[in-house]
């Protein structure tokens, strides 16, 4: 089995963080954000996962773990706030959201 | 029974506590129940206790009951004591007293008031801290108690503090008290480090061991504590604020700016006559300020068109009747005059207060009149009182108090024949001012019809203080006419005797019957110009000279106006050239400059999501730039 150099996996999780970044300034859209910011945490469990096969540690699938719970708990916050914010503005635009301004 | 000395102040304090807290839950009854009631209850011990000082005196005619230590630093001791001898127990007497016939009469003046529990509170408090005043055995104690009254006198000042001009005055008269109360703590200081205590008895004792009569340090010190009576009892200098708190409600003039906090003044002169007995230019002192606030007072009183402004300035002048007596050395005739004038004060102000309360709240007599008829009890208590006001001789009690004031400030230790002069023209004055306020009120046609009858909750508390305003003279009477000393023999364990310096049984009579006659005379002419020939008195308000003798007297003789130029304006204006100083622009500088970065940084929060990511990724390409390469 063909072992994927760390190097390699960290410009692929970095990739991945970047396109995650990258929606998550450009689209105004609060679902897609949602996305974006899934593929980052993503992202980063998958910088994790080539750093535990790296050294052959177990921490990193045990921090996949807990990012995988814990995007779980922020889709569900996440998906409550997209229901409020349409509720209220009728739209899924953030900035329509903005009157909090200073 | 002395034991429960220490329950008289407590109780006033406990109604006040309660109201304080509950008074809102308690409703109207029982506030008035605990108001009453507690002040009723210190009453009733005041008179068991002075009952049995009066039959089985405690040993050296003083009972000292400490509670518990206060302060105790190093030699400094202040204890939590109360000491009663007869100097306070008339006045604690009084103070109860008076004061339960007020909380009774308050029921139903301030029976529609938003404030009724309030009130009751502050009225109470105010009872407690004048007990502590003149039963405290410390300066330090009776200090706590002094500044306590001031407290209560302007909360009650302002009591209706939705009008700007009622909190005005409450400020006033704190501020302007507050100037003598300086004065007062540093002839405390100036007491602590010449004797090392504050205890009055101890002072008192070791006085005379250690400061000759004469000392400058007592004259100092004397003055100063001069300074804190005049300012509390509104002597002249200090008198600008009597007036002004009448804005409060009657039955606290009534208590406290007639008949027992303006005289604490009194009382603290007379507690540290050893003092002043070694300071004679301090005793001529507070003679002429007694003379001189009394005339000032006595003019001022005749021009006033408020009801209960004349009785204010009457009230000043009275207090100088007794800086008068204390200062030519007639110690107990002063504190006679005291428990005089608080019946018969305290009498015209809850006769001027159903007056008040019967036509609309109007004040300006000249809008009234004819009462006579329509309200008799009022009417005839508020006679009793005036005449007692005013000495009409023989029949009232003011009349035996005054006149032995007279007498003593021509023949007293300090008296001379320019102090009685003063004194005699103060006495014409008053039967003038006093007799002018109750024909206007009382008599001719009726303007105002009648708002509000009084019940028996008025009516009482009215009769009782007439029939002491009538007969409370007759335990002292002067040499000529019987020469009954219970007064000044029940005073003679704290306070000397005083000696006229030439005994003249002839010179007296004619003192007497001089005054007396002058006194009726001036009543007589108000009778003649208020009640027959109301024109005369027009027409001369009409001419150029009556009209600023009018608006002259009105003012209080200027001293508002004096003390606006004098003092205000120039603290105004110095206050304002100090805003802009160069130590402040530094503040300044630091207060714009945070108020820019405030600007700069509020355009950050535009509310979008998409900014703050965007803030969010530099921030960290920042630290990351940071910690990777530095």
């Amino acid at each position: 089995m063909n072992m994927i150099s760390l190097n390699t996996g960290l410009i692929i999780a970095g990739i991945l963080f970047s396109i995650g970044f990258i929606g998550l300034m450009i689209r105004r859209n609060m679902i897609f954000m949602l996305l974006s910011i899934e593929i980052m945490m993503n992202a980063a469990g998958l910088a994790f996962i080539f750093a535990g096969s790296r050294w052959a540690a177990p921490d990193g699938q045990i921090m996949f773990i807990f990012i995988l719970t814990m995007a779980a708990a922020e889709v569900s916050v996440g998906l409550a706030l997209v229901m409020q914010l349409y509720q209220k503005f009728k739209t899924l635009d953030t900035d329509a959201a903005s009157n909090m301004r200073g | 029974m002395y034991d429960l000395l220490w329950l008289v102040p407590a109780l006033p304090f406990l109604g006040f506590l309660i109201l304080a807290l509950f008074g809102k839950k308690l409703g109207k009854t029982i506030s008035s129940w605990v108001g009453v009631g507690s002040v009723g209850l210190s009453a009733i011990i005041t008179l068991l206790i002075g009952f049995q000082f009066l039959t089985d005196p405690p040993q050296g005619h003083v009972f000292a009951q400490k509670l518990w230590t206060w302060i105790a630093v190093d030699t400094f001791h202040v204890n939590i004591a109360l000491h009663l001898d007869a100097l306070s127990l008339v006045f604690i007497f009084v103070v109860t007293f008076v004061g339960f016939f007020i909380h009774l009469y308050s029921t139903e003046y301030m029976a529609d008031d938003k404030g009724y529990s309030r009130f009751f509170a502050y009225m109470n408090l105010f009872v407690g801290a004048m007990l502590m005043l003149v039963l405290g055995d410390s300066l330090l104690l009776l200090y706590l108690g002094w500044e306590g009254v001031g407290l209560c006198s302007y909360l009650l000042i302002g009591f209706w503090y939705n009008d700007p001009a009622n909190g005005y005055a409450a400020r006033k008269a704190f501020i302007v008290t507050r100037v003598g109360d300086a004065a007062m703590a540093v002839g405390l200081f100036l007491l602590f480090t010449s004797f090392g205590t504050l205890d009055i008895q101890q002072i008192l004792s070791a006085a005379p061991q250690t400061w000759p009569v004469g000392n400058h340090l007592a004259i100092i010190a004397t003055l100063l504590l001069l300074g804190g009576a005049v300012g509390k009892s509104a002597q002249l200098p200090l008198q600008v604020w009597l007036p002004d708190a009448m804005a409060g409600p009657t039955p606290t003039s009534a208590l406290i700016h007639a008949a027992t906090m303006v005289t604490a003044g009194v009382y603290l002169i007379a507690r540290m006559h050893g003092l002043y007995e070694l300071a004679p230019q301090s005793m001529l002192a507070v003679a002429i300020v007694g003379v001189a606030t009394l005339l000032v007072a006595g003019f001022a009183a005749v021009a006033q068109t408020d009801i209960k402004r004349v009785l204010a300035y009457s009230t000043v002048s009275q207090i100088g009747y007794m800086f008068l007596a204390l200062g030519v050395g007639a110690w107990s005739a002063g504190i006679f005059h005291f428990m005089i004038h608080a019946f018969f004060k305290a009498l015209l102000f809850l006769g001027a207060g159903a007056i008040i309360l019967a036509q609309h709240h109007e004040q300006n007599m000249f809008k009234m009149g004819g009462l006579a008829k329509a309200l008799p009890v009022t009417f005839w208590t508020f006679l009793i009182g005036s005449a007692s006001l005013a000495a009409v001789p023989l029949v009232t009690a003011g009349f035996y108090s005054k006149d032995a004031i007279i007498w003593f400030a021509w023949s007293g230790p300090g008296g001379n024949i320019y102090l009685w002069l003063g004194a005699v023209f103060g006495a014409i004055l008053t039967g003038f001012y006093t007799f002018r306020m109750v024909f206007v009120t009382f008599f001719g046609e009726q303007k105002i019809e009648i708002s509000h009858y009084p019940k028996w909750t008025i009516h009482v508390p009215l009769i009782v203080l007439a029939f002491f305003a009538l007969f409370g003279g007759f335990i002292e009477l002067p040499g000529t006419m019987g020469h009954l000393t219970l007064f000044s023999d029940f005073m003679k364990s704290v306070l000397p005797v005083e000696m006229a310096h030439h005994e003249s049984a002839s010179l007296e009579l004619f003192s007497q019957i001089l005054t007396a006659t002058l006194a009726l005379l001036a009543i007589y002419a108000a009778y003649v110009l208020y009640l027959k020939k109301m024109e005369v008195v027009t027409r001369f308000t009409n001419t150029a000279l009556g009209a600023a003798l009018q608006s002259f007297f009105l003012s209080g003789l200027g001293f508002d106006w004096l003390y606006e130029r004098l003092f205000i304006r120039p603290y105004v204006w110095i206050a304002r050239i100090n805003k802009r100083d160069f130590i402040d622009l530094f503040f300044v500088f630091l207060a714009w400059i945070s108020r820019q970065f405030h600007y700069l940084f509020s355009y950050t929060q535009s509310g979008r999501v998409r900014r703050f990511v965007l803030g969010l990724a530099l921030g960290a390409v920042v630290l990351l730039t940071i910690v990777v390469f530095l």
